[in-house]
């Protein structure tokens, strides 16, 4: 195939042409920066080379931030085409790609990496230990979804992005329809991340079971930390799936083959039922760890524990094992018949059963509490009654029959845009907040953070309350534009008004950052909400091997037992112990880099350069398989020294 | 949490590769789902045949007892290399697991010598939905039973180099669990499609 | 300490609530059903909304209450919040209200399942229309009245339509809200869907899966009129409409937007959409055929 550049860069498109130009300005002024700073060094030692999970979390969140701006400015660009009827602002084929690339960022390349990244900064310190089970393993998770990142985020400005919709359905999604490396980006790029979303499942499973401090049953364990077990328990049986949907994608897309071509016997239904046996369990492995992050905030600052801790755990588990119990639900309208429907619309209504219970349980935590409405709290008090609404227009959608009416109308965007940005977004940025002083010895300002949060609820209303109307007017998801005789104009401009007000939020949550790296208040104390988990047992900065004195745990909510019987960490001269901890490696940056390589050449179909790829992953394996590597140990002096930094002082000891 | 405890094989001993070993197991519990949801597909389309080429039209039992022959005595032989490693034998070890890789070469051998066959009389990837997902789903066992040989030679040179340690204890313990793995799931790939396909 | 005012929260969203009604108030799409299917559907609607509403309403005010009663104030610095673990005949409770609900929504939802796949009139013979979605258009074909259209659907009112329906490229989702809920045109196998206006009129259809650049046209009207206008309808077309051709077909099938078109004769004496998959197999897609 004769080599085109102007198929190969995308070019047409003046926006586009912008955002290139840009990316080139913006790689330039890094590796500029970076040269003149003289901070190259830095960057590999400190960040490139990195096991430490406290980091492999905030490079995490770093990207999700970066993601949320992307699929974030894609919404706006939606909204605005949409404001008003017959708009041409953006053409249909922009659009299709848009909408694309806005779906799958924000669920794979937002949320999932920020919920991972506060994942990787908390769960070990939570549970009292050094570092994660698998730490090399861990940073190649990191650098997989980097690259998956990279890949698919390229596709806008090279080769064109992938316009099927993030459901990707069949046949449309096949060259038969839409040819070219488009939706290639999806299969390869979501593959790669796929990869180290299992590895990571599989390493926070072992962590937890594994490295809880001593005394610290499963029952002891934090509810977030509980979370994640659920959450990695449906990765392990879930992605999977994913896995061989994308590979088979990939065959019939690159080598022809026929599982959901419309001839030769293919099955376009195939490829729906497989997307959503790992689609509908994905959602719940956004929500469960948001829902531990709502369980540590509530119960901190209603100065509380949390009410029902048994029934919170075993709500969890029982919701990641119903959750494969629903996924036709996406396509009632698929003509399975009225038994099948019927299962799935009971099936999908008993999942409300486990999250009613959990609702319940917060509110019997905040019950008789002393709640202080810090900006974690604001984020985590007005997710309660932001997902009941969510929630309840998700048990309305489960009656099939109903769903004939709603199904891929706007009804169904307000749905899950209200109980995914209500659950996982909320959950985030009151995870952001509240974590922020661990991770960076500041505490994000409170004023700035009250606006962003009124602000985005106020506008996330805003923008979604209208789409429901919408969806009974018969406006479906996915349309480029509509005739002004419909009537649906209105409701449109006001949706568009409120998109821009969570734009404006973000921009003030952005701001809040620089400005508290700048001036805001220093915490020293390693514990400024009063905390009850061990996280805020450790001194800020944590030392890079967490604890130098682990705790004897003796129940649920051991820091504030602690704190209330004048226990502490401190630990004394005599008490001292080489600490072994795991070496910094460049190899699962290499090897990632290498699938970066084998990626790109699998989407432009230049299988030279997929093999090239393919080998250097192989020799990167091997290499590290070969290696002896023991790790290192951290000298007495060392950790005395981080340890006794202000002996005789309330600042940076361990408590 | 360096908790050796000196009762345990020597691959359990220590905490570390205890923790190696359970993440495995948990692997294999993902692979259990890769497999299901490939052999759920070729249940789906298997036949979809597009008027052309059907199981059992294609597929030959005396070549298919011979690779299952092979496969299952590849993890006898797998089992009696880790018999030996627990009696600290490197040598007989060693031995043992290449006549294992031997065999699983031979079963590959075969494999690829099926796939051509196929290729060669028309039946390709391209041909319809049940040959493409017959290709992929054996080609997927075939492809992790070729990693698999590459992946234990490299152990087997580690084990040379460096004895029987809790280290490669460890590594061969858990190479061990994958090929057995591979087994179960050509079981399964013997009568879901071999057998299936040939009376069916 | 300012006092935090969270109880405006909730009522924040009534001015809102009240814009969207009045917006929604104009009654049209699905709130405005005209034949049974939307009807029954409309019902549930109806009846599913208000129940969760209440129980939506019930939430805020307990919300409300537990946030602004146990607020920190002034004054409190000494309550010590008691150390509650649980409460069994609460998580009891809280566990049956939800199994409740779900088998109030059960019941009716199953029986609406059921109900639709049937015809809304049995003693009335219906009329089998062919809908075949290409991109991106509809063509639908009647073989017993030698009647093909394009982008509009004629039916009588008070009758059962019984769609028969398949795509000829990716898939689509035939959606006429006012007369009833949706259901996918896929290639390679035959969906069914039974639908009837109870009055005659226009009604806007449109495709509800995404299908391509040209989807968001993918528009269509049917138009009900009374048995008497149908049969003239059919007369008329009979007599003036041309005979379709299978270049004339090979044309419309090229993707692309066309207007509305009317021929006697249909494709489905070259081909039918639905059964081109050939695999062989017993399994042949004739899904949903009861006859």
């Amino acid at each position: 195939m004769k080599f085109q550049w102007d198929t190969f860069f995308v070019t047409g498109e003046p926006m586009i042409l912008g955002a290139q130009i840009s990316l080139l300005f913006g790689a330039i002024a890094m590796v500029v920066g970076l040269t003149y700073f003289k901070k190259w060094k830095w960057l590999w030692t400190e960040w490139i080379t990195t096991v430490d999970h406290k980091k492999i979390g905030t490079m995490y969140i770093l990207c999700a931030v970066l993601m949320l701006f992307r699929g974030g400015v894609d919404a706006l660009l939606m909204r605005i085409q949409l404001t008003l009827p017959n708009l041409h602002f953006l053409d249909e084929h922009h659009y299709d790609e848009i909408f694309t690339t806005h779906g799958t960022i924000m669920i794979l390349f937002m949320a999932m990496p920020f919920l991972m990244g506060l994942i990787n900064l908390v769960v070990p310190l939570q549970i009292g230990a050094r570092d994660v089970a698998f730490p090399y393993l861990n940073a190649i998770s990191f650098w997989l979804f980097f690259i998956g990142m990279g890949l698919f985020n390229i596709s806008f400005i090279i080769g064109g992005s992938p316009d099927a919709g993030w459901t990707m359905y069949f046949p449309l999604a096949g060259t038969e329809f839409t040819p070219g490396p488009g939706q290639n980006y999806y299969a390869i790029a979501l593959q790669i991340a796929g990869i180290g979303t299992l590895a990571t499942g599989i390493n926070f499973l072992v962590t937890i079971f594994k490295m809880r401090a001593p005394g610290m049953k499963l029952m002891d364990i934090p509810m977030f930390s509980w979370s994640v077990i659920a959450m990695s328990l449906i990765i392990v049986a879930a992605f999977p799936v994913l896995t061989i949907a994308l590979a088979l994608m990939t065959f019939d897309r690159l080598f022809g083959a026929h599982f959901f071509t419309m001839a030769s016997g293919g099955m376009p239904m195939l490829w729906s039922n497989l997307f959503w046996i790992w689609g509908h369990p994905e959602v719940y492995i956004v929500v469960l760890p948001a829902f531990g992050i709502f369980s540590e905030i509530i119960s901190t600052f209603s100065r509380k524990r949390l009410f029902g801790y048994g029934s919170m755990v075993l709500s969890m588990l029982a919701i990641a094992l119903m959750s494969y119990l629903t996924w036709a639900h996406h396509f009632f309208t698929m003509g399975a018949g009225p038994a099948v429907n019927s299962f799935f619309s009971i099936s999908t209504m008993a999942i409300s059963i486990p999250t009613g219970i959990k609702i319940f349980n917060w509110l019997a935590t905040m019950y008789k509490g002393k709640i202080s409405f810090t900006t974690p709290m604001l984020w985590a008090v007005g997710f309660i009654p932001n997902f009941i609404v969510g929630g309840a227009t998700g048990v309305l959608l489960a009656m099939a029959s109903a769903d004939y009416q709603y199904h891929n109308s706007y009804y169904l965007v307000a749905h899950f845009h209200h109980v995914l940005i209500a659950g996982v977004v909320f959950a985030c940025f009151g995870g952001l907040h509240f974590w922020y002083p661990k991770m960076f010895g500041h505490i994000l300002n409170e004023t700035l953070g009250k606006w962003t949060f009124w602000i985005f609820v106020i506008g996330f209303n805003i923008c979604f309350y209208p789409m429901y109307f919408l969806g009974l007017k018969g406006m479906t998801r996915r349309m480029v534009t509509y005739q002004a005789d419909l009537g649906w104009t209105g409701l449109n401009e006001v949706a568009t008004v409120g998109a821009f007000l969570m734009g404006v939020a973000f921009l003030i949550l952005c701001y809040n950052i620089y400005y508290s790296a700048r001036k805001g208040e220093r915490d020293t104390t390693g514990d400024p909400w009063d905390g009850r988990t061990l996280e805020w047992a450790t001194s800020t900065p944590v030392p890079h091997y967490n604890f130098a004195k682990l705790p004897n745990v003796q129940g649920v909510d051991e820091w504030a037992r602690m704190k209330k019987n004048g226990e502490n960490l401190k630990i004394t001269e005599e008490e001292v112990k080489e600490i072994h901890m795991p070496n910094n490696t460049g190899k699962a940056f290499i090897i990632s880099c290498f699938f970066f390589v084998a990626g790109f050449g699998l989407v432009f179909e230049w299988y030279w350069m997929a093999i090239l790829g393919g080998i250097g992953i192989a020799c990167g394996l091997l290499l590290r398989s070969l290696e002896k590597d023991e790790g290192y140990h951290v000298s007495v002096e060392e950790i005395k020294r981080t340890e006794g930094l202000s002996r005789g002082d309330e600042h940076g000891t361990n408590k | 949490m360096e908790q050796t405890n000196k009762e345990l094989p020597l691959e359990y001993q220590t905490h570390q590769d205890r923790m190696t070993i359970l993440a495995f197991w948990i692997f294999l519990g993902a692979e259990i789902a890769l497999f299901s949801t490939l052999f759920a597909t070729y249940l789906v389309l298997e036949h979809r045949t597009a008027g052309m080429f059907s199981a059992k039209q294609l597929f030959e039992a005396p070549k298919v007892m011979m690779m299952t022959f092979l496969l299952l005595t590849s993890s006898f032989t797998c089992g009696v290399a880790i018999w030996y490693m627990r009696r600290n034998n490197a040598k007989q070890l060693i031995g043992w697991m290449l006549v294992t890789l031997l065999l699983g070469a031979g079963f590959l051998y075969m494999e690829i010598a099926e796939f051509t066959h196929y290729v060669h009389e028309g039946a390709t990837i391209q041909t319809s939905a049940f040959l493409s997902s017959f290709f992929v789903l054996t080609g997927t066992h075939g492809a992790h039973v070729t990693l698999g040989i590459c992946w234990a030679l490299s152990i087997l040179y580690q084990v040379m180099k460096n004895g029987i340690t809790t280290t490669t204890a460890r590594k061969v313990f858990i190479i061990g669990l994958y090929w057995h793995f591979l087994d179960v799931v050509w079981i399964f790939l013997f009568t879901l499609v071999y057998v299936k396909g040939m009376v069916g | 300490m300012k006092k935090k005012r969270k109880w405006w929260k909730p009522l924040s969203l009534l001015p809102i609530s009240a814009l969207m009604l009045l917006a929604g108030c104009e009654k049209d799409g699905v709130l405005n059903p005209k034949g049974p299917a939307a009807q029954n559907q409309y019902d549930l609607i109806v009846w599913s909304t208000t129940l969760m509403a209440i129980f939506i309403l019930v939430m805020f005010i307990i919300f409300t209450v537990i946030v602004v009663k146990y607020r920190e104030k002034p004054g409190m610095e000494n309550y010590e919040p008691p150390d509650h673990h649980g409460n069994k005949w609460l998580e009891i409770l809280w566990t049956l209200i939800p199994v409740i609900i779900v088998i109030v929504l059960t019941v009716p939802t199953v029986k609406s399942v059921y109900k639709l796949e049937e015809p809304a009139k049995k003693d009335v013979k219906p009329i089998v229309v062919h809908v075949t979605s290409a991109n991106w258009k509809w063509i639908f074909s009647y073989p017993e009245l030698g009647i093909e259209t394009v982008n509009y659907l004629a039916i009588p009112e008070d009758t059962p339509i019984q769609l028969k329906m398949t795509s000829a490229g990716p898939m689509n989702s035939f959606w006429v809200p006012e007369l009833g809920g949706q259901k996918y045109t896929m290639s390679g196998m035959n969906t069914q869907l039974y639908l009837q206006a109870d009055q005659p009129g226009d009604y806007l259809g449109r495709s509800a899966n995404f299908s391509g650049v040209g989807f968001t046209d993918m528009t269509f009207s049917v138009e009900a009129k009374t048995q008497a206008k149908f049969d003239e309808w059919v007369k008329k077309v009979n007599e003036h409409e041309k005979p379709l051709t299978k270049k004339q077909y090979d044309i419309i099938l090229k993707p692309g937007h066309v207007g509305r078109m009317t021929f006697t004769g249909t494709h489905l004496q070259w081909v039918d959409h639905a059964k081109q998959n050939a695999h062989s197999s017993h399994m042949d897609m004739n899904m949903e055929e009861h006859e």
